[in-house]
């Protein structure tokens, strides 16, 4: 199974680069993604960041499961531009979306959770004065990476359980059980980070 | 050993008429290296484990581990004990396995080159040095509960409270766990449902309805567990 957007070991000069310099880069990617107007502009991007996975030494197959998720949302989006602005702007909409999703889990898959938390940190940590914790937000994240695979693990239960009872696929049977089994997950998740000292104040290094 | 003191301990769950009383009057001192906690579903077992550690506050009494008082101490009770779940997916809190090994020492702000080390270290104890980088969600039950293990071990606690590591595991993984267990040199306090991996334990523990009903050597304390099971409709 391919891990959707977790990190993939590797020794590329992107896995080498810096998390904050890849988050900065992911950000002028998407002030930019504003002025791609052109399908040509479009697929442009869409070499470059082909580039950059074949740079990053990660294959088509794991590129094409980042984007796999967006299938229905993206489909939808272009029935609609297509209707209302033409197929060549809904050719540029869908194709800055994979754009921008392609690039975001480039970063994860090629960047430690840690290491990301780390930038993620140190930029919030001007954010304490008003109150914000840097430490809280960083772990958020981290938490967030991890619970996305315990997720789909709980819906595949679910699902399972499902199948089992013969009550095939009704969204009530399916939706209730997997948030009352996601919000025991997050009880019990608290508890473990409790015991693992997630409430020590972190010490600033240095 | 840290001497773990638990002194007229109760504790309710809910309040008013959906009070439920898990735990009455249970006074106790520990000292030993190996201390087993067995008894039937809801008999208290996995709330005494929780005080021990201040992840569950008593209702009546104290608990205090090393003289440090779980209510007012907590912080500092939870560097000394260590606390292992049944289930190891509600343990791992990171992506990967070399970073959810390294999550407590980064809290605790050790040096990032010293936590490489005490992360590679613990890894290669545990067996799991070949999946540093491999996501933890990957692995087989009997490695998430070894990683949960190692994860809390890396942080050095004085004592290792476990809450049945070992019932959602097969029998060789069980043996596995038992057998990293056995050879630390904390103490340790094991809630299981495996009566077989007590036979070495200096004393074992029985509850009943929230009762400390026997406290003895393991051949004494399991034989009335059977006979308290035997007893029960």
């Amino acid at each position: 199974m391919t891990p959707l957007g977790l990190f993939l070991p590797g020794t590329s000069p992107l896995h080498r680069a810096p998390a904050g310099l890849k988050l900065l880069g992911l950000v002028a990617a998407g002030v930019v993604s504003v002025l791609l107007d052109e399908p040509w502009q479009v697929l442009v991007a869409l070499g470059v960041v082909t580039v950059l996975y074949g740079v990053a030494g990660i294959s088509l197959r794991v590129a094409v499961a980042q984007v796999r998720p967006l299938l229905w949302i993206a489909l939808g989006t272009a029935v609609f531009h297509v209707l209302v602005n033409g197929p060549a702007r809904a050719f540029v909409v869908v194709g800055v979306l994979a754009v921008l999703v392609l690039l975001a889990a480039l970063v994860t898959l090629s960047t430690r959770t840690t290491d990301l938390v780390d930038a993620i940190v140190a930029v919030c940590r001007p954010l304490r004065r008003v109150g914000v914790d840097p430490d809280r937000v960083g772990l958020l994240l981290a938490l967030g990476i991890r619970c996305v695979p315990v997720v789909v693990g709980l819906a595949q239960e679910v699902r399972d359980a499902q199948r089992a009872r013969g009550l095939g696929a009704s969204p009530r049977a399916f939706v209730v059980p997997l948030i009352v089994r996601s919000l025991r997950h997050a009880d019990a998740l608290g508890e473990a980070l409790v015991a693992r000292g997630a409430e020590d104040p972190v010490p600033d290094e240095g | 050993m840290p001497l773990i003191e638990v002194e007229g301990v109760g504790h309710v769950y809910g309040a008013g008429a959906a009070a439920r009383t898990v735990l009455a009057d249970v006074t106790v001192t520990l000292s030993e290296q190996r201390v087993g906690v067995i008894g039937a579903n809801g008999s208290g077992k996995s709330t005494f484990a929780r005080l021990l550690n201040g992840l569950v506050l008593p209702t009546s009494g104290r608990v205090r581990v090393d003289g440090l008082d779980t209510r007012s101490q907590g912080r500092g009770v939870r560097r000394l004990v260590g606390f292992c779940f049944t289930d190891p997916d509600a343990q791992i809190v990171m992506p990967t396995v070399a970073e959810d090994v390294a999550f407590g020492l980064r809290r605790r702000g050790v040096p990032k080159d010293e936590v490489a080390a005490r992360v590679a270290s613990v890894l290669a104890a545990y067996g799991l040095d070949g999946h540093a980088d491999h996501p933890a969600h990957l692995l087989s039950g009997g490695q998430k509960q070894l990683l949960a293990l190692a994860s809390v071990m890396v942080t050095e606690p004085a004592v290792l409270v476990m809450d049945e590591p070992t019932t959602l595991l097969d029998l060789r993984n069980a043996a596995r766990i038992a057998e990293v267990v056995a050879g630390l040199p904390e103490q340790v306090l094991l809630v299981t449902h495996h009566l077989d991996l007590l036979d070495d334990f200096d004393r074992v523990l029985v509850f009943d309805e929230g009762r400390l009903v026997c406290d003895d050597a393991p051949g004494a304390a399991v034989a009335h567990y059977r006979s308290l099971m035997a007893a029960t409709p």
